[in-house]
C-alpha cells in the first residue's frame, strides 16, 4: 500500500467513512471525529506509520489535509 | 487579546504584575463577551449594577457560584455549535452542572492543558497506564469530568492501558505484559486518587505480600479528584506518597486540582508540594463574611477564572471549596505566579470531585 493509501485507510477505519468523504474533512465535522475519535485516528497512523506525534502536532492535526502536512515534516518523514 | 497570545507565552513565566494585566485584559473582554450573548448572565450583571468598563483588575468582574451551572443552562453559543456537553461528577442523587461547549471553546482546553501539563511532564509522549476502566469514556456526547480528565490527559500518552476492568479490578496480567514491553522507559500513570488508593495500591500491596511485585520507580503519577475519602481513613498526602513508594517504588507524583467548569486549566502540583496557577488562569482567596481578597497564608473560599471560556460564562466562578494562598513568584520550583492548598470542602457543601464522589459508595 501507498502512505496515501494506508492514510485514507486510517480515517476510513476510524470513522467509518468512504474514500470520497476525506477531501476537506475537518476535526469535529462528523460525529465520529470528536476528541475521542481524534485520539484513535492519531493511535492508528502512529502504528501504520511506525511514528510519535509531538503533543503540539496532535493538537495541530484539525483536518484531512494538515494531517498531511504534519506527516511530511522532517521529524515524520512521511511523504505523499 | 485573544487566547491565541496567551499561548504564546510560556506559562508559568509571568510574573504578579504582568499577569494581572494580562488577566484584567482577557476577563474583562470575555465579561462583555458573555454580556453581550448570555441573557442570563447578561441580567445578572444588570441587576447587581456592575459595569465592566469600570474594572480596574479582574479580581474586580463578579463571580458566579459553581451551583448556577446544576439550575441554569447558560451558554453564549447557539445550540447547534456546541459540540460537546460536559457533566459535574456528582453522586447519583445530586444534580450535575452542565457546561456546554463549543469548537473553540473545546480545542483551548486541550492546548491549555497541554501547555501546563508538558512543564511538569516535558513534551515527549509516554507509554500510560489510566488507573481506570475503559467504560468511563463511552458515552462520547456526553462526559463526566471523570470521562474528561482521562481524555485530556490521554494526549500525552503514545501507548495506553487501562489497568482496571469494568469491575474496577487490576489487571495484573495486562499491566505485568506492559511493563515488560516498555522496560527502562518512562511512563505516565494517571487516575483518581481515591481509585488509585483503592483499586491500584491496596492490590499492589496485597500481591506484593504473596511475591509478586511491580517496579514503577520509572512512572510519573498525576492523579486529582479530591482527598476526602483518604483523609478520613486518615492517610494523609506524605502517607499516600510514602506508601506508592514503598509498594512500587513511585516517587514521581503530582496531584492537581481542577473542575469540569473551567477544563484546561489545572493546577499542578510541583516537586515542592505546592499548587500552581498558570497564566491561563487564577485562584483568588475570598473572606467568608464579606468576600474581600484574602491575604497570603489566610484560609478563605477559593474562586476561580479562567481566560479560556468563550461558550459559556464560567470565566470567572467562586467554588465550594477551601484554600489559602501560600506566596506569588517565589516558589523554590521556580515557576511564577501564585502557589496555594487546598484545604477541602466547606462544611455542608455537597460532595464531589472524581475522586470523592465515586469514593462515597464505599
Amino acid at each position: 500500500m501507498s502512505n496515501l493509501e494506508k492514510y485514507n485507510a486510517a480515517f476510513m477505519e476510524c470513522f467509518e467513512l468512504t474514500e470520497d468523504k476525506l477531501t476537506g474533512l475537518k476535526y469535529q465535522d462528523i460525529s465520529a471525529w470528536d476528541s475521542v475519535g481524534h485520539m484513535g485516528l492519531i493511535a492508528a497512523l502512529e502504528d501504520v506509520f511506525d511514528i510519535m506525534f509531538d503533543t503540539d502536532d496532535i493538537i495541530d492535526f484539525s483536518s484531512y489535509e494538515k494531517g498531511k502536512a504534519i506527516l511530511a515534516k522532517a521529524e515524520y518523514g512521511v511523504l505523499f | 487579546m485573544t487566547f491565541e497570545d496567551i499561548l504564546e507565552i510560556p506559562p508559568f513565566s509571568l510574573n504578579e504584575e504582568e499577569k494581572e494585566k494580562l488577566l484584567t485584559e482577557r476577563l474583562a473582554e470575555l465579561t462583555k463577551l458573555h454580556q453581550g450573548k448570555c441573557p442570563e448572565y447578561r441580567h445578572m450583571l444588570e441587576a447587581s449594577g456592575f459595569d465592566v468598563d469600570a474594572v480596574q483588575s479582574y479580581k474586580d468582574i463578579p463571580f458566579l457560584p459553581v451551583r448556577l451551572f446544576k439550575v441554569l443552562e447558560l451558554k453564549s453559543v447557539s445550540k447547534d455549535s456546541i459540540v460537546k456537553t460536559m457533566t459535574s461528577s456528582g453522586t447519583t442523587e445530586q444534580a450535575v452542572s452542565r457546561i456546554y461547549l463549543d469548537g473553540v471553546t473545546s480545542s483551548n482546553q486541550q492546548k491549555a492543558m497541554v501547555k501546563i501539563v508538558s512543564k511538569f511532564t516535558g513534551s515527549g509522549r509516554m507509554p500510560m497506564i489510566i488507573i481506570d476502566c475503559p467504560s468511563v469514556v463511552k458515552d462520547r456526547a456526553m462526559f463526566s469530568a471523570r470521562g474528561a480528565g482521562i481524555l485530556g490527559f490521554s494526549i500525552f500518552g503514545a501507548k495506553k492501558i487501562y489497568a482496571l476492568d469494568d469491575e474496577m479490578k487490576l489487571d495484573v496480567a495486562g499491566l505485568k505484559d506492559f511493563l515488560e514491553r516498555y522496560k527502562g522507559q518512562r511512563i505516565l500513570l494517571f487516575g483518581f486518587t481515591f481509585m488509585i488508593w483503592q483499586h491500584f495500591y491496596k492490590e499492589l500491596l496485597r500481591l506484593k505480600e504473596e511475591g509478586v511485585a511491580f517496579d514503577l520507580s520509572n512512572g510519573i503519577l498525576i492523579h486529582g479528584g479530591g482527598w476526602k475519602k483518604l483523609v478520613s481513613e486518615a492517610v494523609s498526602h506524605d502517607e499516600f506518597h510514602k506508601r506508592l513508594e514503598a509498594a512500587c517504588g513511585l516517587h514521581d507524583i503530582h496531584d492537581y486540582y481542577g473542575m469540569v467548569e473551567q477544563t484546561g486549566c489545572i493546577y499542578m502540583e510541583c516537586e515542592c508540594g505546592h499548587l500552581h496557577a498558570s497564566n491561563f488562569s487564577d485562584v483568588i482567596i475570598r473572606r467568608p463574611l464579606d468576600f474581600s481578597e484574602a491575604g497570603i497564608g489566610e484560609t478563605g473560599i477559593i474562586q476561580v477564572v479562567s481566560t479560556i471560556p468563550e461558550s459559556y460564562p464560567g470565566h470567572s466562578l467562586l467554588t465550594e471549596d477551601e484554600g489559602v494562598i501560600l506566596g506569588i513568584d517565589d516558589c523554590p520550583c521556580g515557576r511564577k505566579g501564585k502557589y496555594f492548598k487546598i484545604n477541602g470542602r466547606l462544611k455542608d457543601a455537597e460532595i464531589r470531585g472524581c475522586s470523592d464522589t465515586y469514593a462515597a459508595k464505599f
